[in-house]
């Protein structure tokens, strides 16, 4: 028999992973406007080096990606895979080491990074002592999700837990291949790969690591938060079975559409792009199944902001994988490819599905785990709009501008000769990157919002102690 | 027995599951690059590239730690707008030496990769330390540091000639001997000069031809 203390569910590592993900992401929050004031007034970097956009911006996207993304995803499944499994986590310490180790990456990693320890792969820039130390937390956070699932007492493994269990394999395998180089100092290495075939490996890395952490690890929220906080089964258990393996399948091949028209075999842009387009189906599927599963509990949307953050988040996710694919055509990409479309693409995923689908789930469950009422209902709600206008306004203003810059750019006349200087089409920009900043600023003061709501609801308590249920014996591993 | 009772299998079998997503997502992979990486043309370099000197090299890993493939993309598409307003457009070999590639994501400023010959030295440090006194309506930073540090500096050039002969690029013993002395006197600045002075050097349709390489 054992006692009552180890059958209780692990929350407190639950809880400290949150307060990690609301710091991670204001401060890379803060970064970006930061940024994005920069591309306005490229003299506020005061001539300091840390300050220099170069350096600045890979410590946004990694602050965000791996400091506000990752702990938000730590902290999800350790909640979920508890819940669905009815089991305490499996080697508890181990999650805690996992915690902070991977907090300690992420300062350290973000420092080294304005130092200029930088190995210039998009969203792989950590140089290879972090490489090393992200393996080994990964593979401890692993330990702790299997574990935890191997010793269920429920026998099916329940839909969110083969997303956040494709995250963490498919994402082991991309780190591991494309950070795979020579050192040469602490500080300084070169990847075992050169040129075009870089290229291919490092797309093959950057697309799926979108698609795995920012869209596969999200997607395991989405399956366990939605049906709970709806009140509602999953709309088709069937079509979440098919739309989860066509999902592992397809997304990896998407890759090459980052390199069309660029020095790499044409059938790899092809065969890329193609693939690009497929995965629209699998990305659909779980949007539907998603809306559907809601589709009968509407009027909780009136009165709950967590739920709304949630079904808001899938209208985006639906936007953003529509809009990959367009621009993964190679028509479409000719026009979009290394413009701020590109960016505004990222930004209504991190934004509207990532960041949304986030602060809802953090509505949810940081309530629940302390056993209190969420401080304010309204200030959740201005936040929702804060939120909503800031995307939209991000996006909106990207699309303007990337557009513009790719058909200026694109632009001959009738005997040949460009249309336009490079340095007007870029000087005309400026009053787009001021709504951007605007934008941003906007997210920003609602994600402030949200950390100052949270921390109120949590002050003075201690997460909730919570024993698992008993477990149907139809469901039972020994039925 | 129907699909679903056979995915019953996996979902109730933590291993099955873990070894079902590790095989089904590495296909794709394996088919794109296991081609791509043996494909021997994509690591043949065009005539006119070489290995890049202990300046050069110095001057692209300044590139790289000051993160100038942010903004700035080495990739010319074979397009009319791009020939016309870059030059010839990006051919697979003369990227053989770069560890890693820097063909970039995103065109802030313009395209670099034929920027080789395209100014002078002194117009490139002017450039570099302010760069609104040569372009007014450049959002470029400014990069002060670059001229108060030594190139000597930035990093075990022996070390770094080393482990890239380990990976295949031709220096001789004589390059690698004499790689520090190469940098002497040179500041960061002056390494990174050279570097975007050879960019894009390394195809001549000339060349190319007397190769008796299609071009």
């Amino acid at each position: 028999m054992t006692d009552a203390v180890t059958q209780c569910y692990h929350d407190k590592v639950t809880l400290r992973l949150v307060q990690f993900s609301v710091i991670w992401a204001i401060l890379a929050m803060a970064a970006g406007v930061y940024l994005s004031a920069e591309l306005v007034w490229p003299t506020i970097d005061f001539g300091q080096f840390w300050l220099s956009f170069g350096r600045l911006r890979p410590l946004h996207t990694n602050g965000i990606v791996f400091g506000f993304g990752v702990s938000a995803l730590m902290a999800t499944a350790f909640y979920s895979v508890q819940r669905t499994s009815h089991v305490p986590l499996f080697a508890p310490k181990l999650a805690w080491f996992s915690c902070y180790a991977w907090q300690l990456i992420v300062l350290l990693g973000g420092l080294s990074l304005l130092a200029g320890w930088n190995s210039a792969k998009e969203y792989a820039e950590l140089e290879w002592p972090f490489d090393i130390a992200i393996t080994i937390v990964w593979v401890c956070f692993a330990i702790v999700f299997f574990g935890t699932i191997a010793t269920r007492k429920i026998k099916p493994i329940y839909i969110s837990n083969w997303f956040y269990g494709a995250l963490i394999i498919v994402i082991a395998m991309l780190h591991i291949v494309n950070n795979l180089a020579i050192p040469v100092s602490f500080t300084k290495s070169y990847s075992l790969y050169a040129g075009a075939q870089d290229a291919v490996v490092q797309w093959w890395y950057g697309h799926n690591a979108v698609g795995f952490l920012l869209t596969g690890g999200f997607l395991g929220m989405i399956y366990y938060f939605l049906p709970k906080h709806a009140e509602r089964p999953i709309w088709s258990y069937r079509l979440s079975v098919v739309a989860f393996w066509a999902f592992v399948y397809t997304y990896i091949w998407a890759g090459p559409h980052h390199l069309h028209y660029n020095s790499i075999p044409e059938w790899v842009q092809s065969l890329g792009m193609a693939m690009s387009v497929i995965l629209l189906a699998p990305s659909w599927a779980t949007m539907v199944n998603g809306i559907m599963t809601v589709s009968s509990a509407w009027e909780k949307l009136r009165t709950d902001p967590a739920l709304k953050f949630i079904v808001l988040s899938l209208a985006f996710y639906g936007l953003a994988t529509f809009e990959g694919p367009m621009m993964s055509i190679r028509a479409v990409n000719v026009v979009s490819h290394f413009t701020d479309w590109t960016i505004g693409h990222v930004h209504s995923g991190a934004l509207g599905w990532n960041a949304m689908v986030t602060y809802g789930t953090f509505y949810f469950m940081i309530p629940r785990l302390v056993d209190r009422e969420l401080y304010s209902v309204r200030l959740a709600n201005i936040h929702f709009w804060l939120a909503l206008a800031g995307t939209m306004l991000y996006i909106m203003s990207m699309w303007a501008a990337g557009v513009s810059q790719g058909l200026l750019w694109l632009s001959v006349d009738q005997i040949g000769e460009l249309s336009f200087d490079f340095k007007d089409i870029m000087a005309s920009m400026t009053p787009y990157y001021l709504l951007r900043l605007v934008a941003g600023l906007i997210f920003l003061a609602g994600t402030i919002l949200m950390a100052y709501n949270l921390f109120m609801t949590v002050k003075g308590r201690e997460p909730a102690r919570v024993v698992p249920p008993a477990v149907d014996p139809a469901y039972g591993v020994g039925a | 027995m129907n699909g679903l009772s056979l995915h019953r299998k996996i979902e109730e079998n933590t291993g099955l599951l873990i070894f079902g997503i590790l095989i089904v997502s590495a296909i794709g992979g394996l088919v794109q690059l296991l081609p791509v990486l043996t494909q021997e043309s994509l690591e043949t370099a065009t005539s006119n590239t070489r290995p890049y000197s202990a300046a050069e090299l110095t001057g692209r890993d300044i590139y790289i730690r000051e993160g100038c493939s942010v903004c700035h993309s080495q990739q010319v598409r074979p397009l009319i707008a791009e020939l016309e307003r870059y030059g010839p457009y990006s051919r697979a070999g003369e990227f053989v030496y770069d560890r890693p590639f820097l063909w970039g994501s995103k065109r802030t400023g313009p395209d670099l990769h034929r920027l080789g010959g395209k100014y002078s030295d002194e117009w490139h440090r002017i450039h570099l330390l302010d760069p609104r006194a040569v372009v007014a309506e450049s959002i470029m930073p400014a990069y002060p540091w670059l001229d108060r540090r030594s190139a000597s500096d930035t990093g075990n050039i022996t070390a770094k000639f080393t482990a890239l002969r380990t990976l295949g690029h031709p220096y001789t013993d004589e390059d690698i001997a004499g790689a520090e002395a190469a940098l002497e006197g040179l500041t960061e600045m002056d390494a990174l000069i050279a570097y975007l002075q050879v960019l894009g050097t390394g195809f001549s349709e000339e060349a190319e031809q007397e190769a008796g390489a299609a071009p």
